[in-house]
């Protein structure tokens, strides 16, 4: 059960905060199909940075002298590195849809070919092979906090919630989860938020009252594009053992299924993002997966092709988006490019 | 609109031409500007190889690999040209497959699923059918039409959920991608058509011409000898010419545009928009099935079938193929030849330098960004929520283009207005 519920958050953070993303995107009118791109761009972005800290010896007496609180906060450095580069990527798209009032779905797909094409371009000429790795050790050495980094015995009996949330897990799930409740509010009760929101609804009206709709929108891509961009680095951190190989499977249009799915809204897509987290988690690690602790790993047993798991969390997807489209309700004026002299 | 459009396009031709020459052009002095800065950045490379890597961008399909003295050699290659044509079959008939979709103002994205789909269903037909007692030439056509018609199936998933249940098509296109790379890799998995007979190649589905099954070579291999060439290309020609035919000169056609234009016009017009667009996805899709079954029926072909993690690239290539053509499909055989020309320039850049091939793609994305620009009255109907856009009121979007500051794409917007 402990391996089940870690398991699914660690599939379900990375996509709820970059679903939250497509919500800033969109909520300000502009559709952000390029989450995937950016996703992968600050995934390897974030690897990058690591490994060239590494290289540099910067936090190798840290790591000497088993100081987790400075190596946390080389993680959370990295964290904001990708942020940053995942924002300045966006600024294409931003770019693109604002100011040059291009249609957003191609402007997007240019930047999911773009992502992954640069990256493995860098990543041979840096590592000679398509994966960047970290240049020593790996995540779990380096970031993860187990019970003993805690201070607690090695034997110590923490019970169902301390094995769960504290032994080997890491801090970026925490941050994003932190991110996700702080932005929702900013979202929803701030002067800002609502700006943000009248954007994405009726353009035109918000300009009359003396809102910068371009600003805004500018805004709330480049917020899109840094919790994108984190997002993929904490899918790299958290799922891929701190390495980065321009692919992230599909789980930035698998966010954008999944802010559909929530209705565009935080709480919703918090609910729909650990239900695509859950199988997420089935399909990888489908036959390691024991329910109730008898020893019974039930999934692998009942005969069903591993093929088939894989390929549910995009059936499933498909299915709840056919069941749920008729009631979704998007943005208003999302998808189109805001023009002043318009009525 | 789309009619009028198309007008507009008949007489703007050469600036079509031209906005697509100047995307090409800045897209491989862009890709040029990254060779530069890694080279320079990068002590190892240094300026010589950068300046090797650019000339290989502009010139690949030249080159004749390096002289005794280590310099890059450029002349007349036949195997690089015939090369090129060969890998431009499958792009070009990607390429129809998403024009086809454009004009019906959907986004098919989901070229590589239905590519997927196609090559299971071609090499299934090519490898189980005995070819003892059924006629090579038979089992070839067999292998073809249900390659394509796997194609219009999967394309029309997305037509139906987009139809009836008002789904994205974007999303249902790459939800149905990883479907089908599911599927296609479980299909193999375990079956008899994996190559068991030669050693190491456990990994791959036999090639068709284990079961005799090849694409008639028209005397093209003898043209450019060495090459993979082989009449698909033809039929990829003639597939263009039919579908130039169809969107412009028939009834069907005419529909589909009209959907494509404005849905809930065609509907007010007696025009069935729900059945047009499952049938332009199906025909996107068959296209794309087409792509397959010729690239993997040639013979010389392998397909690696674990690819549950990856989708196969010249999906995706259709879209740049497609939007360079501006989505006319006698110009789509052209911008296939070239995006091809890319291709053999990538893998000269990786024989022959320190650079690897996906500088192309950096080049390939950098072409459909700036094509975004220039096809933004066109696209402006389409989009996520195009009908919503459209439903609300007679909305300013469709009467009134917005300003682009691309070239093209202002004029026409002014001839518009």
């Amino acid at each position: 059960m402990t391996f089940l519920v870690q398991q699914t958050l660690i599939y379900a953070i990375p996509l709820m905060i970059v679903a939250l993303a497509g919500v800033f995107a969109e909520r300000s009118g502009i559709i952000n199909l390029a989450l995937e791109g950016i996703m992968i761009f600050g995934a390897f972005v974030g690897v990058y940075f690591v490994r060239y800290m590494q290289e540099a010896g910067t936090f190798a007496a840290a790591k000497e002298a088993g100081d987790w609180v400075t190596l946390q906060g080389f993680e959370l450095l990295a964290m904001l590195v990708a942020a940053l580069m995942g924002a300045l990527f966006s600024l294409l798209l931003s770019f693109a849809s604002v100011n040059l009032k291009a249609d957003q779905t191609i402007g997007g797909t240019a930047l999911n070919l773009m992502a992954p094409a640069l990256v493995l371009f860098l990543i041979r000429i840096l590592a000679n092979q398509n994966t960047l790795q970290m240049a020593e050790g790996d995540a779990a050495s380096w970031f993860m906090i187990k019970k003993t980094t805690l201070g607690f015995d090695r034997s110590a009996e923490l019970g169902f919630f301390g094995t769960t949330f504290l032994h080997k897990v890491y801090l970026a799930t925490y941050v994003c989860i932190l991110l996700f409740i702080v932005l929702s509010i900013v979202l929803y009760k701030t002067k800002f938020g609502l700006r943000l929101r009248s954007c994405g609804e009726n353009p035109q009206a918000a300009d009359s009252l003396g809102i910068n709709v371009y600003k805004m929108r500018y805004a709330g891509t480049t917020i899109s594009g840094a919790l994108a961009g984190m997002g993929g680095f904490v899918y790299a951190l958290t799922t891929a053992n701190c390495t980065a190989n321009g692919d992230v499977a599909g789980f930035g249009f698998l966010a954008l299924a999944v802010m559909i799915f929530g209705n565009w809204k935080p709480l919703n897509i918090a609910g729909a993002s650990l239900l695509f987290g859950l199988f997420k988690c089935v399909a990888a690690s489908y036959s390691s997966i024991d329910i109730n602790g008898d020893g019974v790993y039930l999934l692998a047993e009942i005969g069903v092709s591993p093929h088939f798991y894989r390929m549910l969390p995009y059936l499933i997807t498909l299915i709840v988006l056919a069941f749920t489209s008729k009631k979704s309700r998007a943005p208003k004026a999302e998808g189109v490019p805001y023009d002043k002299g318009k009525r | 609109m789309r009619e009028k459009l198309s007008n507009l396009y008949a007489k703007d031709g050469t600036k079509a031409v031209l906005s697509s020459l100047i995307s090409i052009v800045i897209g491989l002095v862009v890709g040029s500007i990254i060779i530069l800065l890694v080279g320079m950045g990068n002590p190892s490379l240094g300026l010589s190889s950068a300046w090797d890597g650019i000339r290989l961008v502009f010139g690949g399909l030249f080159s004749t690999g390096r002289s005794a003295a280590g310099t890059l050699t450029f002349g007349f290659n036949p195997t690089n040209i015939g090369n090129m044509l060969f890998r431009a079959t499958p792009l070009i008939l990607t390429g129809l497959s998403v024009a086809v979709a454009f004009k019906t103002g959907l986004f098919n994205i989901g070229a590589p699923g239905q590519y997927l789909m196609s090559t299971a269903a071609t090499l299934y037909v090519a490898l189980t059918i005995p070819s003892e007692s059924v006629p090579t030439v038979l089992i070839w056509i067999l292998a073809f039409l249900s390659g394509m018609l796997a194609g219009a199936l999967w394309g029309a998933i997305p037509g139906l959920v987009k139809a009836y249940l008002n789904i994205n098509e974007v999303l249902a296109c790459i939800m149905t991608n990883w479907i089908a790379a599911n599927l296609v890799t479980w299909f193999f998995d375990g079956s008899a058509l994996c190559n068991t007979a030669e050693f190491g190649k456990t990994g791959y589905v036999y090639k068709t011409s284990y079961n005799g099954v090849e694409t008639f070579k028209m005397g093209l291999d003898k043209l450019f000898p060495g090459s993979q060439v082989n009449g698909g290309i033809v039929i990829a020609i003639v597939m263009a010419v039919l579908v130039y035919i169809l969107m412009s000169k028939t009834t069907l056609g005419y529909e589909l545009k009209a959907c494509g234009a404005n849905r809930h016009a065609a509907r007010y017009a007696g025009i069935a928009d729900r059945r047009n667009i499952v049938l332009s996805m199906a025909i996107a899709g068959s296209l794309a099935g087409a792509a397959a079954a010729l690239y993997y029926l040639s013979g010389n072909t392998e397909f690696f079938w674990s690819t549950y993690q990856s989708l196969p690239a010249t999906g995706f290539n259709g879209i740049p193929v497609a939007l360079l053509a501006v989505n006319n499909p006698i110009a789509v055989i052209f911008t296939g030849c070239f995006m091809s020309i890319l291709d053999i320039s990538g893998l000269q850049l990786t024989n022959l330098t320190a650079y690897n091939e996906y500088i192309t793609d950096v080049i390939i994305a950098t072409i459909v960004y700036l094509s975004a620009f220039s096809l933004v009255i066109r696209m402006l109907l389409s989009g996520r929520k195009k009908h919503k856009a459209a439903a609300k009121t007679s909305s300013a979007v469709e009467t009134k283009p917005a300003p682009g500051p691309s070239d093209g794409a202002d004029e026409k917007g002014g001839e518009e207005a």
